[in-house]
Parts: structure tokens; C-alpha cells; sequence
């Protein structure tokens, strides 16, 4: 459930498909994440999980696999 | 060896003179040598003046590049390949733009270097946020402006986020005040460039007799103050009227350029802009480039850790500003403080750039 939510939140924010999804997901790799698609993608995660990330955990979350290791600091688990 | 992480790990404002020289000085040559290998032409002008990296006793001794190069040559220190992005000067006076090559790590750290920087002023949490701009800036997301790169670079502080302005400048008063109303009771970001706050935010809301209650904002604004001076709005005049129109009282200008993005120099409430751990500030005599006192009038030099993508960690500005002291701000920062006084006359920034291989 929370793992659907967390792949929607990156396909419609980034207009991507569930097979870009993965490991070989990083900031940067395709053209969609770049900064400004970053700020939409941060957007999306947090409406999905009504949760407000701290500054850090932005600019940390670079790439699909890293997200997820951060949203266990907000209690997601999935 | 030291690296930016080592910055990184400091409180922004934390570091008193001598220990914050002896970093900056050990940081700034592992830059310069680093940028000597990595960038030829970089190479060939350290080469040029005779300088040498060991004689360096001091971050002082490093030689700074004109910030005008950056438009004259492509400067980088990484492979073509490896540049992520490239950020643009505005380039107001219509002369050619200046253009800064990033990769990766640089890129990330002139956010990470943005957000520590800007929380000391506004507190570590976000809050809803209102960029005194129009979405339209951002249109073209390869280039880069320097307008573009403020917004994208603040938005980080943004929780729910709107523009004040639409596609055509306008500014949408309707929209404000639903996002005022949404909510209320919070404290509220406004980011905006200075002549843009001044222009299309407080004359049109004056224009429409407008009162919006802001007093629960902090405004951060920059980008200078050169398109104000036509219109005699001093600094202090600016502060007064935002705060009697829409009681905007807690307002922070900045000090920052498009060659060293994420190292901006941020207002205090004493009116004093601060350097951080992350950069520093050494005013230059007009005549020889010798350091001046503090309390003195000169040419504005910026150096900063992050630049590791371009030769860009000792610059030369187009800037006229006097140091008023270091560590000793009533507000507590340690660093230096400053003012700027304003831009050169054309004639003098020809003139520095010109001279600059004669200067050591």
C-alpha cells in the first residue's frame, strides 16, 4: 500500500512509467528529475504521506532506493 | 586534504577569525591546485602571474579571477559530460552572460551550503511560502538564470508554495489572500528579488490600495539594488514602507551572484550582511588590490569551498562594499560583516581585468 503510494507519488510527479522505477533511479539520471522536477517529486511524496520533510532529508533523498530508506525516518514503512 | 563535508559539519556561524582563516587557507589551496590541473586555461594564468601555491601563507595570497572572465571564457575543471547544469548571470546591462559549469557534487552543495545558511535566519522548519515572481521564469530548466536558480534554490523552504505573480507580472491578489486565509495563524516565507518586491508587489498593492496582512512574514530578498536607484528608494525606505503597508516587519536582504551560488550573504537584524563559514569577503584597494582596513571602501573579492566543478573559489566582484568588523556583530554571528555600497563604473571593471595579469 505505502509502496504504491511512494511509486505513484514519483511516476505522476516525474511523468514516468513503473518500469523506470528502481535501483538505476537516481537525481539526475533521467531528464524529468532534474532540480525543478525534484521540488515536484518532494511535492507529491508529501501529500501522499501528509507528512513535511526537513530540509536535509530533500537534499538528501537522491535517488528511488534512498527515498524509501528515508521514509522509515517518518514512520512509513514499506 | 579538506573537504567541504568538513564545512559542511559546522554550525554556518560559528567559527571565530583564526581558526576560520586557517580553514579557509587549507580548503582554497587544495581548490587552486585542484583547479590547476583540472582546467588549462586556469593553469595557464596562475602560470602567467608566476604564481605558486607554496608561497601561499595565507587564503589572501590566493589570486582571484575577474568574475567578467566567466563570460569571456569557458571555464570548467570536469568533463563537458559530467556538467548537470549551467547557471547563467542575468545580465541586466545587456553585455554578454556570465556561464558557471556544475557538476554533480557542486550543484548539490550550493543547496546543501543554501539551506544551512538560510535556516540560521528563518529556523530549521519549513513553512508555507509565497515567491514574489511569475512561474514563467522557469520555463526553460537546462539554462539556468539567476533569477531562476534563487526560486528553485529557496523553494527547499517551501512547504505549500504559490507565485504572487502570473505569467504576464501581474500580481494575483486573489490568490494571495486564499493562501493567506489557508494559512492563517502560520508564519509565512516571501522570497522575491528586491526591484521585483519593489515594482510589482508593494507599488501595485499600493497602486490598489491594497492592505495585506503580513505580519507573520519574513521576507528574503536580493539580487541588488541597481534598478532601485532610479527610483531614490534607500534601503531603509524600503524596510518601512513594506512594514507600514502590509506589516511586514521581519524583511532580510541578501548578498549573493550567480558565480558562487548557494554562498549568499544574509542581512541580520542589525542591518549588517554576514559571511559564513563557507565563503569570505576581502575588500580590495582600488589602486594596488591590497587588502583594505575595515571601515575602508573597495572592490568586493569572494572566495568559497564549494567551487570545485569550475575555477570559481577566488573572485574578483564588480562590487564596491566596506567590512565593518568580524565576530563582533551584536547579533551574535561570528564571521565578517559588511555593506556593499554598489556596483563600479564600467570603466574601472575594464580596467581590473585588464590589469589583472600585472597585478602580483
Amino acid at each position: 500500500m505505502n509502496l504504491e503510494k511512494y511509486n505513484n507519488a514519483f511516476t505522476t510527479s516525474l511523468d514516468i512509467t513503473d518500469d523506470l522505477l528502481g535501483e538505476q533511479l537516481v537525481y539526475q539520471s533521467i531528464q524529468a528529475w532534474d532540480s525543478v522536477g525534484h521540488m515536484t517529486l518532494i511535492a507529491a511524496i508529501e501529500d501522499a504521506f501528509d507528512i513535511m520533510m526537513d530540509t536535509e532529508d530533500i537534499i538528501d533523498l537522491s535517488s528511488y532506493e534512498k527515498g524509501k530508506e528515508i521514509m522509515k525516518k517518518y514512520e512509513i514503512e514499506m | 586534504m579538506i573537504s567541504y563535508d568538513d564545512f559542511y559539519a559546522i554550525a554556518p556561524f560559528s567559527l571565530g577569525k583564526s581558526e576560520k582563516k586557517h580553514m579557509l587557507t587549507q580548503r582554497l589551496l587544495d581548490l587552486t591546485n585542484l583547479h590547476i590541473e583540472a582546467c588549462p586555461q586556469y593553469a595557464d594564468m596562475m602560470r602567467g602571474i608566476g604564481f605558486s601555491p607554496s608561497d601561499c601563507k595565507s587564503y589572501f595570497d590566493i589570486p582571484f579571477l575577474p568574475v567578467s572572465l566567466f563570460k569571456d571564457l569557458e571555464l570548467l575543471s570536469v568533463e563537458k559530460n559530467d556538467v548537470v547544469k549551467t547557471m547563467t548571470s542575468s545580465g541586466t546591462t545587456g553585455q554578454a552572460v556570465s556561464k558557471i559549469y556544475l557538476n554533480k557534487a557542486t550543484a548539490a552543495n550550493q543547496q546543501k551550503t543554501l539551506a544551512k545558511i538560510v535556516s540560521d535566519f528563518t529556523g530549521a522548519s519549513r513553512m508555507p511560502m509565497i515567491i514574489i515572481d511569475s512561474p514563467s521564469v522557469l520555463k526553460d530548466r537546462s539554462m539556468f538564470s539567476a533569477r531562476g536558480a534563487g526560486i528553485l534554490g529557496f523553494s527547499i523552504f517551501g512547504t505549500d508554495r504559490i507565485y504572487a505573480l502570473d505569467e504576464n507580472m501581474e500580481l494575483d491578489i486573489p490568490a494571495i489572500e486564499n493562501f493567506l486565509s489557508k494559512h492563517k495563524g502560520k508564519n509565512i516565507l516571501l522570497f522575491g528579488f528586491t526591484s521585483i518586491v519593489w515594482q510589482h508587489f508593494y507599488l501595485e498593492l499600493k497602486r490598489k490600495e491594497h492592505k495585506l496582512d503580513l505580519s507573520d512574514g519574513i521576507l528574503i530578498h536580493g539580487g541588488g539594488w541597481k534598478k532601485l536607484i532610479n527610483q531614490a528608494v534607500s534601503k531603509a525606505e524600503y524596510k518601512n514602507l513594506l512594514r507600514d503597508l502590509c506589516g511586514l516587519s521581519n524583511i532580510h536582504d541578501y548578498y549573493g551572484m550567480v558565480e558562487q551560488t548557494g554562498c549568499i550573504y544574509v542581512e541580520c537584524e542589525h542591518g549588517h550582511l554576514h559571511a559564513s563559514v563557507f565563503s569570505d569577503i576581502i575588500m580590495r584597494r582600488h589602486i594596488d588590490f591590497s587588502p583594505c582596513d575595515f571601515g575602508q571602501s573597495g572592490i568586493v573579492q569572494v572566495v568559497s569551498v564549494i567551487a570545485e566543478s569550475y575555477p570559481g573559489h577566488s573572485l574578483l566582484t564588480e562590487d564596491e562594499g566596506v567590512i565593518l568588523g568580524e565576530d563582533t556583530c551584536p547579533c551574535g554571528r561570528l564571521g565578517k560583516f559588511f555593506h556593499i555600497s554598489g556596483r563600479l563604473k564600467q570603466a574601472e571593471i575594464r580596467g581590473c581585468s585588464d590589469t589583472y595579469e600585472g597585478i602580483r
